[in-house]
């Protein structure tokens, strides 16, 4: 069965969600990650003018997931970085290598919509029984 | 499969998950809330969330759930967890990411019709004075060294470097510095992140509010407090640690997610990772939050500084003439060690409110002396629409909740939610009706935190008062309001 979607969110009362797909879990990931960031700003107004080198470890492939994002929080927050595509290089059960591509924020072309807290653990899923489909919750 | 068939009644405001509900559970849960409350959260699924935080280690003698309780990521927002600090945890997820977010008030002397012609003015002065939205970045410009001052000693360090002044230090929940803050736990990441936002309001449910009294439950309690009569201006301010506070419950969920196995721990949800207070992880996530603690109650001390800066600018009177004092300020994310009676026995708890708000009552050593007679005033700040309340403490809270109380109206609907079914122009227009003036960095944003979002505060107050864990003292409603 063809992937029809890259990723859709989840609604949570408090907070808010994201299921992301691929035929693998890079793609799961780097979609999880795109979706993640268009809940911050309109993804399409990003331009690749600059990138980050991420590498984060955890004990498995769900806490990988969670950290991953935090990271990219992390560089949202202390850098101003938003991004807009992703490569994940390098992803086993314990470590992830990736580069993520954008540009500061610029507030004449970007229009900042929810900030995100941190993703959390709380339902955090990654399964590869059909495809690869990744869920996490964030708190925003 | 009904709430019905689950719960026990233990009065009108208060219910009980037992045991059975969920193998696991080491006491029951109880909830506070009218019966008419119990099918939303039911539906939310919030039992869930109050059983599985009594599945921490060391909990007694029950997993509190205050009214305005709604499904957390985890625990339940409006949650309440003690846990005996001899043999049992501390867990970051029962604090949240917002590590003591909170709600300072502050007194004026101006009636609401002084203020009424000036209040879009006002409201502005304010907007442009106190950095708010996402991605702000502060007017304070600290290092390296000032940030460690900020983390151990929080209120008072912005009080030596001209924001404010004592007596706001005094009428501050811990003195506005919490003790056990070591530097040393908190990340080089958190720190990058806290750096540039000392000093925000942030985004999201934030905000400062001009409000005016509307409401006197209690002349005596009001007095002490110096609101005399209706009509009366106060401002809020609701906001927390920021990017600092957020990052340090990252760090320690994972780091505590993998001390779980270590303490051989077994919980429903990786959210609640925790470890045993007494262990290196426990202790350095202690006194980290600490930190974020003391960050948050610095922010709000700034910020209060601005706020008097900018009534004394648009009002044209003096800070004296205005009678600027701040009232209180509560934190309502953050766990502290406090000493309770359980089943006649004195303890040692780590108290975890999460979504709740200290509400200790008359004559107990931990609050101000101004208020010893009346007991610790509560901040409720409701939504945009509906306005606020200031409560107090009670014997009762401290008998049957930690003496905890509420710490707001409580989300009903999701921001997607509440963003699909009005826009925030309609939002805007709606307050405008009545009288309310609202800026925001956001529309979105507007949208997501319109009062149909949540639910009513009356109500919510109501229960408290009724199940008297909080007594109301005065109902606010909003005249400006400025929205991150």
């Amino acid at each position: 069965m063809p992937v029809v979607k890259d990723f859709e969110l989840i609604e949570h009362t408090a907070d808010v969600g994201i299921m992301a797909y691929g035929d693998d879990l890079k793609e799961a990931f780097a979609n999880a990650a795109r979706g993640m960031f268009s809940l911050i700003v309109e993804v399409g107004s990003v331009r690749e003018t600059a990138h980050r080198d991420i590498e984060v470890t955890a004990p498995d492939e769900e806490s990988l997931l969670v950290t991953w994002l935090n990271e990219l929080i992390y560089l949202f927050d202390a850098e101003n970085m938003l991004f807009s595509r992703f490569v994940i290089i390098e992803l086993d059960t314990a470590r992830l290598k990736a580069r993520a591509y954008g540009e500061p924020v610029d507030n004449t072309r970007h229009r900042l919509k929810t900030g995100i807290k941190a993703a959390t653990y709380h339902m955090v899923e990654v399964d590869r029984s059909k495809g690869c489909r990744v869920r996490v919750l964030f708190d925003i | 499969m009904s709430w019905k068939k689950i719960l026990n009644k233990i009065d009108d405001y208060c219910w009980e998950v037992p045991v059975s509900y969920k193998e696991g559970m080491r006491v029951p849960g109880r909830i506070f809330a009218s019966e008419d409350m119990l099918e939303h959260i039911w539906q939310e699924k919030v039992f869930q969330q109050v059983a599985n935080v009594a599945f921490l280690p060391g909990i007694v003698p029950y997993s509190l759930a205050m009214p305005d309780v709604h499904w957390g990521y985890g625990f339940p927002i409006g949650g309440v967890a003690a846990t005996r600090i001899r043999d049992g945890v501390v867990s970051p997820g029962g604090v949240g990411f917002d590590i003591n977010c909170g709600v300072r008030l502050l007194r004026t002397n101006l009636t609401a019709e002084e203020v009424q012609p000036r209040i879009e003015e006002l409201t502005n002065a304010l907007y442009n004075n106190v950095p708010s939205g996402l991605g702000s970045k502060g007017r304070l410009r600290v290092n390296e060294k000032e940030l460690d001052d900020v983390m151990v000693r929080g209120s008072i360090w912005a009080v030596e470097n001209g924001y404010g002044d004592a007596e706001d230090v005094e009428a501050t929940e811990e003195s506005g510095s919490i003790k056990g803050a070591d530097p040393r736990k908190v990340s080089a990441k958190a720190r990058q992140r806290g750096i540039p936002q000392l000093g925000t309001l942030g985004s999201g449910n934030h905000f400062l509010e001009v409000e005016r009294v509307a409401e006197i439950f209690d002349r005596e309690a009001a007095r002490a407090m110096g609101i005399e009569e209706v009509g009366q201006v106060l401002v809020l301010i609701h906001c927390g640690s920021r990017g600092l506070g957020h990052q340090v419950c990252t760090d320690y969920v994972a780091l505590l997610g993998r001390a779980v196995q270590q303490y051989g721990i077994s919980l429903p949800d990786r959210q609640l990772a925790c470890a045993p207070i007494q262990s290196p992880e426990g202790q350095s996530y202690l006194a980290a939050m600490a930190c974020a603690a003391n960050y948050a109650w610095t922010n709000r001390q700034c910020i209060l500084h601005w706020v008097r800066e900018s009534l004394v600018n648009v009002l044209g009177k003096s800070r004296r003439e205005m009678g600027l004092e701040q009232i209180y300020d509560v934190a309502h994310n953050i766990a502290k060690i406090e000493t309770h009676t359980v089943d006649g026995k004195s303890l040692t708890l780590c108290v975890h409110r999460k979504g709740a708000t200290r509400a200790f009552p008359a004559g107990h050593p931990d609050i101000p002396k101004a208020y010893r007679e009346v007991g610790q005033p509560v901040l409720i700040p409701g939504d945009m629409g509906r306005g606020s309340y200031i409560a107090v403490g009670t014997e009762a809270a401290m008998q049957t909740t930690f003496g905890s109380t509420c710490h707001g109206a409580g989300r009903m609907q999701s921001r997607a939610a509440a963003k699909r079914s009005q826009r925030g122009a309609d939002v805007v227009r709606a307050l405008a009706d009545r009288g309310i003036t609202v800026r925001a960095g956001s529309m979105g944003g507007l949208a997501e935190e319109a009062s149909e979002a949540y639910k009513d505060v009356d109500e919510v107050v109501d229960i408290t008062h009724q199940a008297g864990i909080s007594r109301k003292i005065v109902r606010a409603v909003p005249m400006g309001v400025v929205k991150g």
